[in-house]
């Protein structure tokens, strides 16, 4: 049973308000209470607000997506799961209709938000929140923002960067607004995201490493026609499962509602009637060996009382087909650092470094890294004070962020994508996406 | 939607102040209003919108109220959705207005388009007018029998909107029987969802009142109906899931075939996407095992990897919220997941929320087997930039040392972050040490060294500092500067701000004068002198204490001050046993994020749906009716500890019957109560030594405080004075609230005969046997060879009640009681008495 629902810009302005009990158990002015409480929660010193906390008896709810605040309230002791789950997937569907979600597009369209919460919730208690069976009753049409210069969102935000390969409109289609030509395209969209972390120990050991997958939906077909996923035949799941060498061993996965499993046990394949929506067919997790896509190596050396110097490698190991984005390293240096004077290899494009003065960290940004390469970072440091020769234990973890398109480490394969539809005079478009992420990539020193 | 009047926060330049704009708005939505110009939707649409968003924003908007409704008596489907959203925001601050509406809405409920028909029963239900109710019934009574499924999961809703505003209308209109019937009629199962829940608050709430509508609350929970629900639970939204899962958790299965089946049933829940539907069903699974260990803890291996791989997919916050749970099953039965703490390892970026779960979760799973990585890794942790963390860290460490496992290693890490400089690191490992040293004090030896190289002008945290003195004093005969670091330290008393400090330095400089007079003497004088001169009056009042002590007779004062002592075998646990408890049935609520129990942190009333869970089923009652004691098959909800966490048991229990001198105050306790108690204790068992002198000030305290000190063996029955009303009536909800409230007055454990084990093979004779003695039974349960009973009495005459836990173990032939009492000065008395009936019976 939830009070109210609301979402807060970055600031704490009221973008969409509702009271869904209409019973006046929370009292007015909670969503001020509660930005006051999350602002402030880190000047406290004790980092970030959690997503659930109690002011006065009264439960506060909150996620936070593409910079909003999306929250709820209520005085009784319901399901935590149920709530966030609900606010996140209130998120989505709102997304869905808008086709970008972001300040702008919510304060564009909230009367068309106000429609679907009136459908979501009723008198605090959740109706329904597919996608699909809402279309029936919403009649706003959604008024669309440029998506062009707006930052890219959650992991498939990858797939709007400048590729030829790919289609970028997708992730920002609406799935109710029509297309300019006004005919709807037939396509469909399958992505494999990978969150990858690794820990390495100081002699570049693998500590522990998981892969957090999901295969991810998007169909834009019409007829809701009937479609089988073909995973790795090889594939495995649980430790039950007798290992072949070189085999794909799951450790657990789970699976939308939708999702058919009749099959899967004889040939590794789902089948699916997709709703309407991005949704996720199947969420995997996995902690058999693999090869990690970079190695890390990191170097401390006393270069005089109150100089150090710091060398930074970075190799790539994967396909040198393959090209990897964005990637930040970061290593925390000793609080006494005052200076730090960097030296790229020759010949590097792309680099930018950095020495964060603020909580004294070092940053290396690389935009693109080829497989099979390998880099090089020297930092001089300057020093406050002696270090006697603690460095190494004030200094590091190194850290990594990182994303790999078309490229995944867990060898799970989408083998083919069948769409069961009468017309063969229609091919809808299919595309398949993998991507790569860095969750918690670190080095120990 | 936004509160009208509620817009203190001072405007931003792109925000309209309100006055003018709104008449602006009333203007001309007047014009538009009678106008049937080409287009004419359009422009009232964008007006509608307008007013919207002033609404959101806080601007009170009322005034159009009769412009609004005029406007959208046109047929536009998006306009008279705008409408309704206002309609739905104001008419509770303009009732005369909202009477105005009735009229359209009232025909829209007509309307050909179900659409229409069911937005318009929704806004006319959301109204919340008290004397338009009559309006409500009529449509209300036609939309639940409505054909389309829209309409009537609104009209559903609609009357638990009608209930909240007028109860008794809804009854009258004999609404809650018509959802009964819906519930196992309608084909729509988005129908039969909204009637469970309307029917769950209506009936709840009405059961106070009304002995049907308590019966229908507990026919929510019969076979038929739960088996009805959980047969057609795939057709159900996941929302839905949820809440019949919920309601099934409730649910007491008759025999122990069922229990499978409805686990073969649900199996596949368990892999579900959405963790809200996966945790519901765990708390099925849990609930339906209580009694059955072996299928409990496969049950705990089954939900392993489910819940492990929720943590890691999903939103940080959804992540949380199954953490959380994780974390509890983890603390219950940590040798479960012992081999899976890799998990529990924090990642650098993860909110700090959530590393400190997964400290607490990777200190509980530590074993021989595994202590020695996760102390490796914790120590990595311990240099991490997050300062809270580092020290939670290290916390950690120590509480894994204090488990006994690989001491040896652990204590050379503890040393090491002494010697790692950085302030924060050694304070809490300073904190450790003392402990650790409370618990094995043969490692004195190696920890003094590297403590007394520690410059006690860099320890300044007072907790830190307080267990540097502690150290100084109690290990001044092996630490050479002893005498001289606190006589400087006492030199610095008037900077040293906390009091908590300022006491331990009076005691350490006490303990160390018994060792080293001569040296330590000049220091305390100085520190006495101050003492008696500190404005705190703890500080001044021990002073004091100590000095007067010291004059009469200086042995004396060394066995007060500084008694030889035993290791602490136990630290005391932070919460009871009967909390964890509590918060596992609560499983899948805020309880278990909170790590409370419900009624710590929300009011009755709001307790939610598992409150009603409370009553009806946890604590298992049979209720007695006119004598006849019915036995109930499940065993009450705490019996799980018999079966699972036996090891907290003795945690909780450790403290009152190890006699050592440190056992009460646990590193958790606020620092100046537990020094304070730390004195006293050490007063209370030096007592007998000293009470030949009789010095009175000790045995005052004593006595003040009543710290019931063992001083002679309970007494033995002998014929009480106490007197117990033969009729004595308690409901059982009032049993649990009293059970839930009062503290334990008494425990004790009794050895009971063959004969009496014998006798229980047909507990109603036990029963009997004691409503003969005017002791009743509220609830019993359980089967060979743990029998639970739930006793309560009332003294004669007056309204003073006791409430009794027994457990009966009839293979250790041991009988465990807890006795509760509104009176706790007459516990004794009616233990001696409940004692006497038991053994009449020939259990004791």
């Amino acid at each position: 049973m939830i009070s109210q629902f609301f979402v807060l810009s970055q600031r704490g302005d009221n973008i969409v308000f509702r009271d869904c009990e209409h019973r006046g158990e929370v009292q007015k002015g909670t969503a001020e209470i509660f930005f006051r409480k999350v602002m402030f929660w880190k000047e406290d010193g004790e980092g970030d607000a959690p997503p659930v906390f109690n002011v006065d008896g009264v439960n506060y709810f909150h996620v936070k997506v593409a910079g909003l605040l999306f929250v709820a309230t209520t005085r009784v002791n319901v399901s935590p799961s149920l709530v966030l789950e609900l606010l996140q997937r209130i998120a989505r569907v709102i997304k869905d209709y808008l086709g970008v979600l972001n300040e702008d597009s919510l304060r564009k369209n909230f009367v068309l938000v106000y429609e679907l919460l009136d459908e979501v919730i009723d008198f605090g208690y959740v109706q329904t929140t597919s996608t699909e069976l809402l279309k029936s009753y919403v009649f706003n049409e959604p008024i669309m923002v440029d998506a062009a210069r707006l930052p890219s969102l959650g992991p498939g935000g990858i797939f709007m960067q400048r590729s030829k390969r790919m289609p970028g409109t997708a992730v920002t289609k609406s799935v109710v607004a029509n297309e300019p030509g006004g005919r709807k395209r037939e396509e469909i969209f399958v992505d494999i995201i990978e969150k990858i972390s690794v820990t390495f120990s100081s002699s570049g050991y693998i500590l522990t490493s998981e892969i957090d997958g999901t295969i991810q939906m998007k169909s834009y077909l019409t007829g809701n026609p009937e479609i089988r996923l073909a995973l790795n035949d090889d594939l495995s799941i649980g430790s039950g499962g007798r290992s072949i060498y070189g085999a794909v061993i799951l450790d657990d996965c789970n699976f939308h509602e939708s999702v058919h499993l009749d099959n899967f046990d004889i040939d590794r394949t789902l089948s699916l009637v997709p709703p309407d929506g991005e949704f996720p067919v199947m969420n995997y997790r996995m902690t058999q060996e693999f090869r990690p896509p970079f190695r890390i190596n990191a170097l401390i050396e006393e270069a005089g009382p109150l100089k150090a110097e710091v060398i930074l490698k970075v190799r790539a190991e994967f396909p040198s087909s393959t090209t990897a984005n964005a990637i930040i390293v970061q290593m925390p240096l000793p609080t006494y650092t005052t200076r730090a004077s960097f030296e790229l290899e020759p010949g590097a494009v792309g680099n930018t470094t950095d020495f964060k003065e603020a909580n004294k960290r070092l940053e290396w940004g690389l935009k693109k890294v080829v497989g099979g390469s390998e880099h090089t970072l020297r930092a001089k440091l300057t020093f406050s004070q002696e270090s006697h020769g603690n460095i190494m234990k004030e200094s590091g973890p190194v850290s990594m962020t990182f994303t790999i398109p078309m490229y995944n480490c867990s060898r799970l394969q989408v083998k083919y994508l069948q769409i069961a539809k009468k017309s063969k005079t229609d091919n809808p478009y299919r595309w398949v996406r993998y991507v790569t992420q860095s969750n918690s990539y670190v080095a120990r020193l | 939607m936004a509160p009208p009047v509620q817009s203190q926060r001072s405007p931003s330049p792109s925000q309209p102040s309100g006055k003018g704009e709104v008449s602006d708005l009333k203007l001309q939505l007047r014009q538009l209003a009678g106008s049937r110009a080409p287009g004419v939707d359009d422009s009232k649409r964008d007006l509608f919108k307008k007013v919207i968003s002033y609404m959101t924003i806080g601007i009170d908007v009322s005034s159009v109220f009769g412009e609004m409704v005029m406007c959208s008596a046109a047929s536009d489907i998006v306009l008279k959705k705008m409408c309704y959203l206002y309609v739905g925001n104001y008419a509770k601050v303009n009732p005369d207005l909202a009477l105005l509406t009735i009229n359209f809405l009232q025909r829209d409920c007509k309307d050909e388009d179900p659409m229409i028909r069911g937005l318009a029963l929704r806004s006319l239900c959301s109204l919340r007018v008290a004397n338009l109710v009559e309006y409500l019934v009529g449509p209300l009574g036609s939309g639940l029998k409505d054909r389309s499924s829209y309409v009537r999961t609104v009209a559903v809703m609609g009357v638990l909107k009608l209930y909240h505003i007028s109860a008794s209308t809804c009854i009258d209109a004999d609404f809650p029987a018509i959802l009964k019937n819906m519930m196992f009629n309608d084909s729509e199962t988005q129908v039969v969802a909204n009637c469970l829940s309307a029917l769950q608050e209506i009936w709840s709430s009405e059961a106070s009142t009304s002995e049907e509508a308590s019966r229908e609350r507990e026919g929510l929970l019969s076979k038929t109906n739960v088996y009805y629900l959980l047969n057609r639970i795939k057709e159900f939204s996941e929302w839905a899931q949820c809440l019949v899962l919920e309601l099934v958790a409730k649910y007491v299965p008759s025999e122990g075939s069922e229990i499978f089946d409805i686990m073969n049933l649900l199996e596949d829940r368990l892999q579900h996407a959405n963790g809200a539907v996966v945790l519901a069903t765990i708390k099925v699974f849990l609930q339906l095992t209580l009694s059955m260990t072996d299928v409990h803890q496969q049950v705990y291996e089954r939900i392993k990897a489910p819940l492990l791989t929720l943590v890691s997919s999903g939103s940080p916050e959804q992540s949380y919220a199954v953490l959380s749970h994780l974390h509890l099953l983890v603390m219950r039965a940590p040798f479960i997941f012992s081999s899976d703490y890799k998990h529990f390892y924090c990642q650098y970026n993860e909110p700090s929320y959530v590393k400190k779960l997964k400290l607490e979760m990777l200190t509980a799973v530590a074993n021989e087997s595994n202590t020695y990585e996760i102390v490796t890794e914790l120590c990595e942790y311990a240099a991490n930039v997050d300062i809270p963390i580092a020290r939670e860290s290290i916390r950690a460490v120590g509480k894994i040392a204090l488990q006994q496992y690989d001491v040896n290693a652990i204590v050379d890490r503890l040393l090491q972050f002494l010697e790692m400089e950085k302030d924060y690191v050694t304070a809490e490992a300073l904190v450790l040490v003392k402990d650790l040293l409370r618990k094995y004090p043969q490692w004195s030896q190696d920890c003094i060294a590297v403590v007394g190289n520690i410059s006690s002008k860099n320890v300044q945290e007072p907790k830190a500092k307080a267990a540097l003195i502690w150290m100084l004093g109690e290990y001044s005969k092996d630490m050479h500067d002893a005498p001289y670091i606190l006589e400087s330290l006492i030199e610095n008393w008037e900077e040293e701000h906390s009091a908590e400090v300022r006491l331990h330095l009076l005691t350490a400089v006490m303990k160390c004068f018994f060792k080293r007079p001569p040296e330590t003497q000049k220091a305390l004088g100085a520190a006495l002198a101050a003492g008696l001169a500190d404005f705190h009056q703890d500080v001044h009042d021990r002073a004091l204490f100590y000095y007067r002590l010291l004059q009469y007779n200086v042995s004396v004062a060394e066995h007060v001050v500084d008694p030889p002592k035993q290791a602490v075998s136990v630290f005391a646990d932070t919460q009871s046993s009967e909390i964890k408890d509590r918060i596992f049935d609560e499983f899948n609520s805020l309880s278990v994020v909170y790590q409370k129990p419900s009624y710590m942190f929300t009011d009755k009333e709001h307790r939610g749906p598992l409150e009603f869970s409370d009553e009806v089923g946890n604590i298992s009652i049979g209720i007695e009716s006119a004598g006849t004691v019915v036995p109930v098959q499940r065993v009450e909800a705490n019996d799980k500890d018999l079966l699972l966490s036996t090891s907290e048991k003795e945690e909780s229990r450790g403290p009152s019957n190890n006699g050592s001198v440190y056992s009460a105050p646990s590193y958790d306790a606020s620092a100046v109560s537990a020094a304070a108690s730390q004195t006293l204790l050490e007063l209370a068992i030096s007592n007998p030594t000293v009470s030949g002198h009789a010095p009175q000030p000790s045995l005052e305290i004593d006595d003040l405080l009543g710290l019931g000190l063992p001083v002679e063996p309970a007494p033995a029955p002998s014929p009480p004075p106490l007197k117990l009303n033969s009729k004595a009536a308690l409901d059982p909800s009032t049993f649990q609230q009293k059970w839930r409230q009062l503290p334990i007055s008494l425990s004790q454990e009794h050895s009971i005969s063959p004969e009496g084990v014998a006798g229980l093979t047909a507990p109603q004779a036990l029963l009997r046997h004691m409503q003969g003695h005017s002791i009743h039974c509220i609830a019993s349960g359980g089967q060979s060879p743990n029998f639970k009973f739930f006793f309560f009495a009332q003294k004669a005459e007056e309204s003073s009640t006791f409430l009794v836990e027994c457990i009966i173990n009839t293979s250790s032939a041991k009988a465990q009681m807890k006795i509760k009492a509104d009176d706790q000065s007459l516990s004794e008395a009616f233990s001696a008495l409940f004692q006497s009936a038991l053994s009449k019976f020939g259990l004791l």
